[in-house]
């Protein structure tokens, strides 16, 4: 048999090497996971193709300059919102998070960790997004340093929003809270349909919503150049604030 | 000898029925506390508090000198924890992950971990170390377990039920780690309900019956009791006993202690045994393990954890 030097160690590694070695295993799951590939980037470019291509909607031309910025924030709620609470609604299920909670990777790491490996899926979801759009014939304006903002502000409002479901609910009805949330925010945030298309009171709710803001602000900018309308970052703001607030508040690690 | 933990008057409850509500033991440096106890007789939430995974409503912890409430990054660097597998499906590790990515993410965690190869090839993991979590039998999942506790190479190491599911050979394994660990100075609490692996591993028994510590000391302190000194003897339950007790040497009598397990005292002697021996002959029935030490770590543990009469 071999022999193994049991004597007890010095302690915890420097903290950039677990939030390293975490890092790396949330990218690794995330990328290991085919439900999650189906929802971060299958789904937005099928209806990316279906819509720009398909006379299924009637939006505004050219189709895929109408669509492309509500793919993008699609995109980033399906990785920081739903994929993020089904993952770790599962894994306080499984206990992993209690696990981990013994060992000296601190909450802020672990966060840190999730954080990173979803901005990294984020920019892999951006990348083959903006590649598909380009081929299908899509021309952007304005500037990038406003959409970048706007898609980290998301990504923090949904991350907090997915951990805020995770983290108190049971991970059978995260799953399903997640998903049904996912397609109403598909089908009224913004993203295939122009909310014009709605009556006024109804519209101005549906702006509210943070897919609603986030279509809306990327689309001042990416379709006319301007500025990210004020209201839309308020409501972004607002919700991210409100979810990292609850978050903090009722976020169970077990 | 120092103690790494000492747990003092420690109060935690769920329910006016549930949890604990006096515990107190201390356990010694570089030794193996196992803590025994019926189900739900506060073992895993005795650990859990003292693992900083749950706080405690009273009652003073300290492990390796520390507060697990308060010094939980110190703490967290020097113990492992091996939780019990299984409770609500809920295993502690990604079923995705492949055995040794387990293993490599805890070991970077550490300033100087086990080297992760010789891990996996001592607790017989090497050719499941591409396996998923989730594709390992109970056994293999029980052993990865045990390599995630050890991993960092902890200064102290809390086990709950480390031995539960494996096979003899694995069990046995598991146990010469378990004197490895305490040879190298480290500090074990097993939480077990394996009486035989804590009368072979344990230096230092606690035992926990209703939220509470009703017995301490060292497998041979509990189990040395002058009024149970006798001969010991199993055979089928419900032998008469009235003929035994005249063959046997004047003052001797015997008792079915248990169903099927017999005590002859006060006092042995090779009269005794002789009695003993010819009178099972000549009933027909063996008289396994046949015994004239004292009382069981068993014996001790069924008579100070015995249900309450309704």
């Amino acid at each position: 048999m071999t022999t193994l030097d049991l004597t007890p160690g010095t302690g915890a590694a420097p903290r950039r090497h677990t939030l390293a070695a975490q890092g790396r295993m949330e990218l690794r799951l995330i990328l290991r996971n085919g439900e999650q590939l189906l929802l971060t980037l299958i789904i937005p470019i099928t209806l990316l193709l279906l819509f720009s291509k398909a006379p299924i909607a009637d939006v505004p031309k050219p189709r895929v300059d109408f669509l492309m910025p509500g793919m993008l924030g699609l995109a980033v709620m399906s990785t920081a919102f739903t994929g993020q609470a089904i993952g770790t609604g599962f894994e306080r299920r499984y206990g992993v998070l209690r696990r981990l909670s013994t060992t000296p990777l601190s909450r802020p790491a672990l966060l840190g960790a999730k954080t990173t490996a979803i901005v990294l899926v984020e920019t892999l979801q951006t990348a083959v997004l903006c590649a598909v759009g380009a081929a299908l014939g899509w021309d952007p304006t304005g500037s990038a340093v406003p959409v970048i903002g706007l898609l980290l502000l998301g990504t923090a409002c949904f991350s907090s929003l997915g951990l805020l479901m995770a983290g108190t609910l049971r991970a059978e009805a995260t799953l399903a809270g997640a998903n049904l949330l996912y397609l109403v925010q598909l089908g009224l945030g913004g993203v295939a349909f122009p909310l014009t298309d709605f009556s006024g009171g109804v519209r101005r709710l549906l702006e509210l919503l943070p897919l609603g803001a986030m279509s809306d602000g990327l689309r001042h900018v990416l379709n006319q150049g301007a500025g990210v309308p004020l209201h839309d970052w308020a409501t972004l703001t607002v919700w991210t604030a409100a979810a990292l607030v609850a978050a903090s508040r009722w976020f169970r690690w077990d | 000898m120092a103690a790494a933990v000492e747990v003092s008057n420690l109060v935690r409850r769920y329910s006016p029925v549930a949890g604990i509500t006096d515990v107190t033991f201390s356990a010694p440096e570089a030794a193996v506390t196992a803590l025994l106890g019926r189900n739900g007789a506060g073992k895993t939430t005795t650990v859990e508090i003292c693992c900083g995974l749950r706080r405690a409503d009273s009652g003073t912890v300290r492990v390796l000198g520390l507060d697990p409430a308060t010094d939980v990054a110190e703490l967290r660097a020097r113990v492992g924890v091996m939780p019990q597998a299984g409770g609500s499906g809920a295993s502690g590790v990604y079923p995705a992950v492949r055995v040794e990515e387990a293993l490599r993410l805890y070991s970077a965690m550490y300033a100087d971990p086990l080297p992760v190869d010789a891990l996996l090839e001592v607790l017989d993991l090497q050719r499941v170390r591409r396996t998923t979590w989730r594709r390992l039998s109970g056994g293999e999942q029980q052993r990865v377990s045990l390599a995630l506790a050890l991993v960092g190479r902890p200064a102290v190491v809390f086990l709950d039920e480390p031995s539960a599911g494996l096979d003899v050979h694995a069990r046995h394994t598991t146990w010469d780690l378990v004197r490895e660990l305490r040879k190298a100075g480290v500090s074990i609490i097993l939480t077990t309900h394996d009486l035989a692996e804590a009368s072979v591993l344990a230096d230092h028994v606690v035992i926990i019956d209703g939220g509470r510590v009703v017995a301490t000391g060292s497998p041979a302190d509990l189990t040395r009791d002058a009024s149970t000194d006798g001969l010991r003897f199993e055979a089928p339950a419900g032998l008469a006993l009235d003929s035994l007790d005249t063959a046997l040497p004047d003052g001797a009598t015997a008792h079915e202690v248990r169903p099927g397990h017999y005590a002859v005292g006060p006092r042995v002697d090779p009269d005794v045994v002789a009695a003993v021996t010819a009178w099972c002959a000549q009933q027909g029935v063996m008289a396994d393990n046949l015994t004239t030490s004292g009382q069981t770590l068993e014996d001790v543990f069924l008579s100070l954890t015995a249900p309450e009469a309704p």
